[in-house]
Parts: C-alpha cells; structure tokens; sequence
C-alpha cells in the first residue's frame, strides 16, 4: 500500500467501522437507507413497540430461568430456605421454581420480571391491536401483517399459559385441568386430544412436563420469534402509517427519521419498559407459588385467578349456563367447549375475517396509508365496540368470586345478571357508539376536507381582523 | 446546550452508579427488592439520557419520504395501474413461462397434489406416538366393592371423624391419589334429609354421602362444602367447585344446582365395615371428571 493511500484511508473511528463492514458487506447504501428511514408521529404507535420490548426482557430473563428449572414432575422431599415447606414431597418442578426463587441469587428477580413481563406483553399487544382495528391500520396493504399479529395473539396466550402451568404449584394444575377439560369437550376427537397432549389421562405422566417445557422455551417462542420478524419486515415495506394532517399524503410518510432522534428514542423505550419490568419484578410480588402450595387433582383453592389474558375464557366458562348436547348415549358437545374453545374461536374467526368483511361491505378495496379516527367509520367503531364490550364483559365475569369476596355482592346474583347484560350491553354500545361517531363527524371540520373556517389576525389594538 | 449536556452526563454517571450499586448487592446478599431498584434505577436513568437526547440534543424537523408505489387496483380513485402492477404480470409471466411447453399439465398438478396430499398426512401419523391408546382408561375407576376408604395420610375413616356441615377428602386404599377417579368426598347429612335418586336405596349409611371429588364440569377438585353465599344464607349443605363455582347438592345425589356443570358428580354407595371403618358397597354411578364424547352414567 503506497503511503498516500494510507493516509486517505485514516480517519475516526466511525469513519474506519463503517468502511471495515463495507468493505466485507458492501452495505452502506443499504444501511443510509434505514437510517433514514421516516416513523410517523403518535402516541398510540407506541403500544407495539412496549410490546416489542417486552418480548425482549421475555427472552432475556427466560434464559436466566431455563438453567435453574427441571420439568419434571418426578416426586422429591423439598429442601430449601423456605422453612413452612421444608422436608414436603413435591414434584421436581416445583422444587426447583422454589429453589430458584429462594435459593438462586437473583433468582426471584429474574422470575418475577419474567412474570411480569408476560403480563405487560399480552396487555400491550391487545391495546395495540385495539389501535390497529379501530383506526383502520388494518386496510391493504397491512391486512397481511394484521393477519400476523392476530396469529401472535394466539400464541402468545398459549405461551403465557404453558409458563405459568410449568411449576405444577396449586394454580397451575387448576389451570391445566380445566385445560384438559377443554380439550376432552371437542366434539369427536376431545378424548384422543387430551390423550395426546397429556399422554395418557390428567394428570398425565412425566413426558407431559417436558412436552410443556420444550413447547414454553422452544417451539412458541421461535414461531413468536419469527413471526415478529415476519411483522417488524411487513411494517417496513409500505412504511408505517400515520394520521391526516398538513403535508401528509398516501404516498408519503411524514415524521422522523430513524437516526439519530428516533433510534435514541426507541433504545430509551427499550430501556424504560426494562426499569418498569425490573422494578415490578423486585418490588411487587407475583405468582407466590410457596403460597398456594404444591398441585394434586384433589385439591384446589377459593377465589382463584388466572394471568389475566386468561380472565376471558373462566368467564365464559363461568357465564355459561350448564348445557351439555347430548344424543344417541354420547356427551356431542359437552359444556366447556362453549366457554373454553367456541368463544375464542369465534372471537378469532371474527377479527380474521374482519377486513374482507369490510372490504366488502364498504366496497373500498384500494391501499390506505393514512390512518382513520375512530369516528371516521362508524360501523367499524361501532361492530368492534360491541365486541370489545362483550369480551370485556366476560372478562368481568372471570372476577365475580373477587367481587363476592370483596363486597360482599351474592355470586349466583352477577352471574344471573351478567347472562342477561352480556346480551343485552353489546347491542345498546353498538347504537350509541355508532350515533356518537356520526354526531362528532358532523359537528366539526375534517382534516381530510377543506378547512371550513378564516383565518385571522391580531391587530396591534388587540382585537381579531379577517386575513385578507 | 451546555447544561444539557452536563444534565445528559449527570443521568448517565447516575446509571453507571446504580449498575455498581446491583453487583455490590448481587454480592452481599442479593436481596431481591435491592436488586429490582439498582437494576430497574441503572435502566431508568439511562432511559431518561436517552429519551432526553433524542427530544433535545438532536435537532430534528419532520421528513418527508416518498413510500415504496404499490399495485393499485383500477377502480381506486387517485390511484392508477403504475409500474408496480406491471412488473407482478411480468413476474407471473416468468414463472409461469417455463411450464408453457408441459402439455399434461393438470395430470401434474393433480399427481403433485396428490404426493403432497399423503406425504402430509404420512408425516402427521406419527403424533398418535404421543400418547398411548386411548381404551377404556377414561372409564377406569379404582372403586370396586369391599374396597376401604382411607384419608390422605392412609388411615382408614370411621363415620365419627366426619363432622355434621364439613367433608372429609378419602382415597380407595393402596392407589396413587393423583389418579382421577381416586378421590372422593364423604360427607355426614341429616338421614331424614337425603332424597336421593331411585335405585340408591342403602347407598349412604347413617346419611353418609361418598362423591367424586373431581368436578363433572371442568376437573378442578370440589372443595368448597357450601353454596358460595355464606353458610348462614346457605338454604342446606352444598359442595361447589371453586373453578367455576358448579353447585351441588349431596343430598340429591350431587344434582347441579347453579352453575356450569352439566351433570351430577358420581356417587360411590358406602357401607360400614365390620371395624366400624367405611369401605366401598359398589362401584361409582358414573364416568369420574369432565364430559367427553364417551361419558358413561349421564343421568
């Protein structure tokens, strides 16, 4: 190399790392691209994001789990630092979750940010498909990534399901046999389901622990994690979407760039949501598996909650009256596939078929980058604030033993009421929404019309004059 | 701008001091709440360094990008078939070209299907591994006449230990009690009171009631011996399933009397030993745990 050639390849150390990965890669053209790349502004973007986030704590914590728990449900005599247990027969997984959570430095930490992290996660990715739905971000060309997202949903509940059933305490067997029941309750083939999974009859045999382990730490959360790359690549492609306003258009997309101020924001996010979720996990307890105890089939508590991406489904298996449909000497449908499997399935069909459903309804098959306000479309707002009202009202069902508890209310009571309400509230939300969405439309300008009104100007008197 | 970036430092030297802080607790102790507030505080400041920077360090003004142009359906107002709509019919012509010399084309299609069709269900087959034959082991039930009743720790259970309101949670003896069908309930009613259904004349001795303990509902264990109102508003002795609170009455034969079960918990007919002990007088009237396509004694 001649010694003028070395002297014009000095340079910073920004200078130099960026020209040793082009030279190997010749990727910088590419790389100035996505740092120039445009985020839309708004303050409803960031659920997705918190999502994000959380998946990544998910895993880190996870790894930290995965050394220190044995999914086994083998029995053992438990030894460890919490006395009122000391010298119980437990199962290996039980155990080792108490050994990690009393024994492990750190070790509790890890879980319950793990914990919570679960539970952040699932709530971050309704409210974003909230947004998603009601402000039409789901219109093609995104319809093919909503489809994605809804399939995450899905999996994310099995997940968060299949983690807290891992430590065979006295709330996740309760779980998993209501669990079984659903999967015994599918017409036809329930029995051979359950048989499967559970390789054998519940409580199933040692093979059912590992089956649920490698499904938490393995099979979900690389189909999770591909997925979200499938996601994160699909936003990407039409570029996001953004809201109506001066000098946003279809074709454009209007906010910041990704370098600096965007990327400086987002890692801030990353590492807010992480404070949050650290915090939580060492201050604020949650799933003490030492409190309800070891799991047997005989036994079970008062007053039991699920995480609460699960309240839904023990409310309708709750709200649902004791149907069972039987002929010919066969239980055909028996009563928790109501609750436990049609409801969800349903739920699901409903926002999957959603767009074509509007599409059709609605004629509008063109792309849409801007996004709409709720109050844009009334019938969409209108349908899915019926739904949500539904949901949510099963979900309150799922507490009605709390409520009980707490205030005293007679349990048989609500649920005689909340099978009448869950009808009836639905219809009554989707009228009113509807009329106040057309109300507010026409009470006021529209940022995709003409601005209706003058513009004016402060004289030096003080007082207003109409611009010229 | 300077103070800034003196504020910007601060944060961040606050952030390398709370990660310290989290080792030196790691290492003395490792208290947890200690180890959330270093960790979560190490977080939050260089959170906030950041999120700082990127609202005032950098000056930024909104950009405009042009997106990516999209096919575009004919009948979309503003929108015309551009250049992006051609280049998906060339695409499709290119792979769609090569096949253009096949003449059987549909054989093929069809015999593809086919091949793929079976290797898919081949592939699938082997997940019947997962779990043995299905049989008659939901049926099972380890209750057979003369076999005693015997309480968690194994000792056998005479009428006197179970009380006038409350049950007591019996296992057949010498059977694993994680097994279903195992566990039962004994419960001591008013003779006079029972009322239960035709053909169970002689089941309850001295009015004690033996049932599945597993909910017919959904398997959670029923462990709750009354009406989930309190026991004073309590109208007679109930057992309810603390999952989905499925209500039933012991002294009709566990008849679901509120809630989501779809059929009585099966009942064991008891008789008293010649040691004065309970022992089985029979077998369950019925299939133990939630309903399945195959459910027996349904009534």
């Amino acid at each position: 190399m001649s010694p003028e050639r070395a002297v014009e390849r000095r340079g910073g150390l920004t200078q130099r790392a960026v020209r040793w990965v082009d030279d190997r890669t010749g990727s910088a053209s590419g790389i100035r691209k996505v740092l120039r790349y445009v985020f839309p502004d708004h303050w409803t973007f960031l659920f997705g994001e918190i999502a994000l986030y959380s998946f990544v704590v998910l895993v880190a914590t996870g790894i930290f789990l995965t050394f220190f728990f044995e999914p086994s449900t083998a029995k053992t005599t438990y030894h460890g630092a919490y006395a009122p247990l000391e010298g119980a027969t437990v199962s290996k997984a039980f155990a080792s979750a108490m050994n990690l959570s009393f024994d492990v430095r750190g070790g509790l930490l890890m879980r319950q940010t793990h914990h919570w992290a679960a539970l952040v996660f699932v709530a971050a990715i309704t409210v974003h498909l909230m947004r998603i739905f009601f402000t039409g971000a789901f219109r093609k060309p995104r319809d093919i990534n909503y489809y994605v997202g809804l399939t995450m949903l899905m999996l994310v509940i099995v997940e968060g399901y299949a983690g807290y059933s891992l430590l065979d305490d006295l709330l996740s067997g309760m779980g998993l046999a209501i669990g079984n029941a659903v999967a015994l309750s599918f017409p036809i083939f329930g029995a051979d389901l359950s048989n499967l999974i559970w390789d054998g009859q519940f409580p199933g045999s040692d093979a059912f622990a590992s089956r649920l382990f490698i499904a938490h730490v393995l099979i979900f959360p690389v189909l999770i994690a591909t997925l979200l790359t499938i996601h994160l690549i699909l936003v990407a492609l039409p570029h996001h979407t953004q809201f109506a306003g001066p000098g946003k258009t279809e074709r454009n997309a209007v906010g910041t760039p990704l370098w600096p101020v965007y990327a400086f924001r987002s890692i801030g996010l990353l590492l807010a949501v992480s404070a949050v979720l650290f915090t939580l996990g060492g201050l604020v307890q949650i799933n003490p598996i030492w409190q309800w105890g070891p799991y047997d089939p005989f036994r079970s508590t008062n007053a039991a909650q699920p995480d609460w991406y699960l309240g839904w489904l023990i409310g309708a298996l709750r709200l649902m009256p004791p149907l069972e449909i039987r002929a010919f000497g066969s239980t055909l449908v028996p009563n928790p596939f109501f609750g436990g499997a049609l409801f969800p399935m349903l739920l699901f069909a409903f926002l999957y078929a959603w767009p074509a459903l509007e599409r059709r309804i609605t004629g509008d098959r063109g792309l849409h980058n801007l996004l709409e306000r709720p109050r844009d479309n009334p019938l969409r707002t209108a349908v899915g604030s019926a739904v949500l009202t539904f949901c949510l009202i099963v979900f309150f069902a799922g507490s009605s033993d709390r409520i009980f508890l707490q205030f005293g209310i007679p349990y048989e009571g609500q649920v005689v009421v909340l099978r009448v309400v869950v009808l009836v509230a639905p219809v009554l939300v989707f009228f009113a929404v509807k009329r106040t969405c057309e109300e507010l439309r026409r009470g006021e300008s529209h940022p995709l019309r003409d601005f209706p009104g003058r513009v004016v100007r402060r004289t030096p008197g003080g007082g207003y004059e109409p611009e010229p | 701008m300077r103070r800034l970036e003196l504020a910007i430092a601060g944060l961040l030297a606050c952030s390398a001091v709370a990660s310290i802080a989290f080792v030196v607790i790691y290492d003395s102790g490792a208290d947890t709440q200690g180890l959330g507030i270093a960790l979560g505080a190490a977080l939050a400041f260089l959170a906030a360094a950041l999120l700082i920077a990127s609202r005032k360090l950098f000056l930024s003004t909104p950009v405009a990008e042009e997106r990516p142009e999209f096919a575009q359906p004919p009948e979309d107002p503003g929108f015309t078939v551009g250049p992006a709509a051609e280049e998906a019919e060339e695409l499709a012509g290119e792979i769609e070209s090569p096949a253009e010399a096949i003449t059987r084309r549909r054989l093929l299609v069809a015999a593809a299907g086919a091949a793929g069709t079976a290797l898919g269900a081949a592939l699938v087959v082997p997940a019947a591994s997962l779990g043995p034959s299905l049989d008659d082991r939901l049926h099972r039930s380890p209750w057979r006449t003369g076999v005693r009743l015997v309480d968690e720790d194994d000792q056998p259970i005479a009428p006197a230990m179970i009380g006038e309101r409350g049950f007591v949670t019996a296992f057949p003896e010498g059977v694993d009690k994680r097994e279903l069908a195992a566990p039962l309930i004994v419960m001591h009613l008013n003779p006079s009171s029972l009322d239960l259904p035709a053909g169970r004349e002689g089941w309850a001795p001295q009015g004690l009631v033996a049932y599945s303990k597993i909910c017919t509902h959904a398997g959670c264990a029923v462990s709750i011996p009354r009406s989930p109102l309190y026991p004073d508003q309590a109208p007679r002795p109930a057992l309810v399933c603390p999952c989905h609170y499925s209500t039933f009455d012991p002294a009709k034969g566990a008849d679901v009397i509120f809630g989501p079960a779809g059929r009585a918990l099966p009942q064991l007919p008891l008789s008293i030993g010649s040691d004065g002990t309970l022992v089985a007088a029979g077998e369950l009237s019925g299939d133990v745990g939630p309903a399945w396509r195959g459910t027996r004694g349904v009534t």
